[in-house]
């Protein structure tokens, strides 16, 4: 049998039901596969008692024949969303030693629903970043390295640690949260599935707000069915975030198989960038050509504002985020760095507590907001995304799912890109757009770079269809067949 | 457009967020770096767009008007740098 560490998350479900290995067994599993990668530094904080206790509690239930639907699964939880009781630190300084009094509704979803949690995961410093270098606690190294070189990769960002825990075994599924790409381009850089899903499906309760009108969680698995049943445990409206939504959640792992006949997909001219290196090109056209042979009508369609989507994002990103991060003011949690008057203390305090990337931004956020250019750069943006909407309303009159790469290039080493913000921001040319729209999108890994790096394929749904996301995912899944693993797990 | 030491010495008091003179400068450099690759948008004719403030276009729940939260001050205060007798503390504001 496979290590229990090496299982599918709907695998280990089933083995666990039929009680060919207990809870205990997967979660002291997964407890020394953490402890043995600690150099990836993927986890902020490690939970082992917790998850033997929570562990202990899916093995009462199975035994009295009353399991709930992930009772007994290792899962990582990316450190933004507020655990009872558990440090949650957002990666910032400024967060020392915040212990939530309560639960965020995605994490409770998950533990009603039996799941077991075995640690915090790393991530760029309030989810600000796509290489997990900006994190207080030290980058994330991805468990991949190029062929013959040795140099440490990134895992992608934000939620770089867990991306990188999900690939190098640590946990069978995880928790991300995305505002611009944040789980789909770490799990193309890490060769695992990410899904975001639409914008109002998750509660954002309980989660450290970044940027709230693009802020969504969603889940890392191995596969696209693990994704699917991630997916449906976290989703779901909840009373306490009035942008969620009061809508059924379906079974998204009933319709996986259902295939894509019929189906249309847009190929979105505008993604093929200037300078977008042959072997991203190739991936792509090797996806058109796995949805075509199982019988998908490609279209190519015209998203004519995709240009503007990272300048409208990092305006709009960093304003939500001046204004949600004026709560660290070194009064009701976290650090406090004293001063002459009160406003002396609050400005030491965010100055000690922020990292370079958060202070940018908070600040390019209180400018575009302040009078005087408010009109010129805030409410300009507001209005080019809603032109970019726009585009994804026309092109879902004619097609039924996008797909386009998830990210512009493999991951790179660990220090590169961190000396020009913009060339960082770059990153996330495919997956801002769906993000700015609100709309459903996934990363699947389809293929390897020539250095032999994971390279994924992104696929963009109509708000609250990601059924349809998910099932076109699983139709390129089983022709990619991507069976490469990192040096790490194999 | 470029942006002087006065001017990052205001946006960073609008953050509230306590900046060196000698950073200012170099603060300034990075933040135009941005700002002019943002003004890209001119470009584009949004004179009849309506801004889009939410992406939700869902009309918000309602509900009864009822206090259903609360009562507990111990754990309000529970991760304030700060606290006495259930209130966050703070440095002296008036004279």
């Amino acid at each position: 049998m496979a290590a229990l560490t090496d299982l599918t998350l709907a695998a280990a479900r089933d083995g666990l039901k039929k009680k060919s290995f207990s809870a205990k067994e997967i979660a002291e599993a997964h407890i020394k596969a953490v402890e043995g990668a600690r150099a990836l530094n993927a986890f902020i904080t490690e939970t082992p008692d917790k998850a033997l206790a929570m562990a202990a509690q899916s093995d009462a239930r199975i035994a009295k024949g009353e399991a709930r639907p992930l009772d007994g699964i290792p899962l990582a939880i990316k450190d933004l969303f507020c655990t009872e009781g558990v440090l949650t630190t957002a990666a910032s300084h400024i967060l020392d030693g915040y212990k939530p009094q309560y639960e965020s509704t995605v994490t409770s979803n998950l533990w009603r629903d039996g799941a077991v949690m075995v640690g915090k995961t790393n991530l760029d410093e309030f989810a600000m970043g796509s290489s997990n270098m900006t994190s207080y606690y030290g980058p994330v190294e991805s468990p991949w390295r190029r062929q013959g070189d040795n140099r440490p990769l990134v895992p992608g960002g934000s939620s770089g640690g867990s991306a990188a825990a999900i690939a190098a075994r640590l946990a069978l599924g995880a928790t991300g949260t995305d505002t611009g790409g944040s789980i789909r381009q770490p799990a193309s850089f890490c060769g695992i599935v990410g899904l975001k899903p639409t914008y109002g499906r998750c509660s954002r309760w309980g989660i450290v707000a970044f940027a709230s009108s693009l802020d969504q969680a969603g889940p890392f698995a191995r596969d696209v069915r693990d994704t699917a049943i991630l997916m449906r445990a976290m989703a779901g409206h909840d009373p306490k975030d009035s942008t969620s939504v009061d809508m059924e959640v379906p079974d998204f792992e009933a319709t996986l198989d259902k295939g894509v006949k019929g189906l249309k997909i847009g190929i979105p001219k505008e993604y093929r960038v200037d300078g977008m290196p042959a072997e991203i090109e190739k991936l792509w056209n090797q996806g058109i050509e796995w949805l075509r042979a199982e019988g998908a009508e490609i279209r190519e369609i015209s998203l004519p504002h995709t240009k503007y989507a990272l300048a409208t994002y990092y305006i709009v990103a960093p304003a939500e985020a001046s204004s949600n991060l004026a709560r660290y003011d070194g009064v009701r949690f976290g650090l406090r760095v004293n001063g002459d008057s009160l406003d002396d203390m609050y400005e030491r305090t965010r100055a000690a507590g922020f990292g370079a990337e958060v202070r940018r931004r908070v600040m390019i956020g209180a400018y575009v907001l302040s009078a005087g250019y408010y009109d010129a750069y805030y409410l300009k943006a507001q209005k080019v995304r809603a032109l970019i909407a726009r585009d994804f309303e026309q092109a879902f009159g004619q097609v039924d799912a996008i797909l386009t790469p998830t990210a512009p290039s493999a991951a790179f080493a660990i220090g590169d890109k961190m000396d020009d913000p913009i060339a960082m921001y770059l990153n996330d040319v495919f997956t801002v757009p769906a993000s700015l729209a609100g709309l459903p999108a996934l990363s699947l890994p389809a293929g390897l770079s020539g250095d032999g790096l994971p390279l994924g394929l992104h696929l963009i749904g109509r708000a609250f269809d990601e059924a349809t996301v998910l099932r076109a995912a699983r139709t390129i899944e089983k022709a990619a067949n991507f069976t490469a693993r990192p040096g790490a797990a194999s | 457009m470029a942006l002087d030491k006065d001017k990052v010495a205001h946006i960073a008091r609008l953050a509230r967020i306590r900046v060196e003179d000698k950073d200012l400068a170099p603060i300034g450099k990075e933040l135009d770096q941005i700002l002019s690759w943002i003004e890209q948008l001119n470009e584009v004719d949004t004179a009849n767009v309506e801004p889009m403030t939410s992406v939700a276009s869902l009309k918000l729940k309602r509900r009864a008007d009822q206090v259903t939260d609360g009562g507990y001050p111990e754990k309000v205060v529970a991760n304030a740098p700060a606290a006495a007798h259930g209130y966050f503390t703070v440095p002296k504001v008036v004279e």
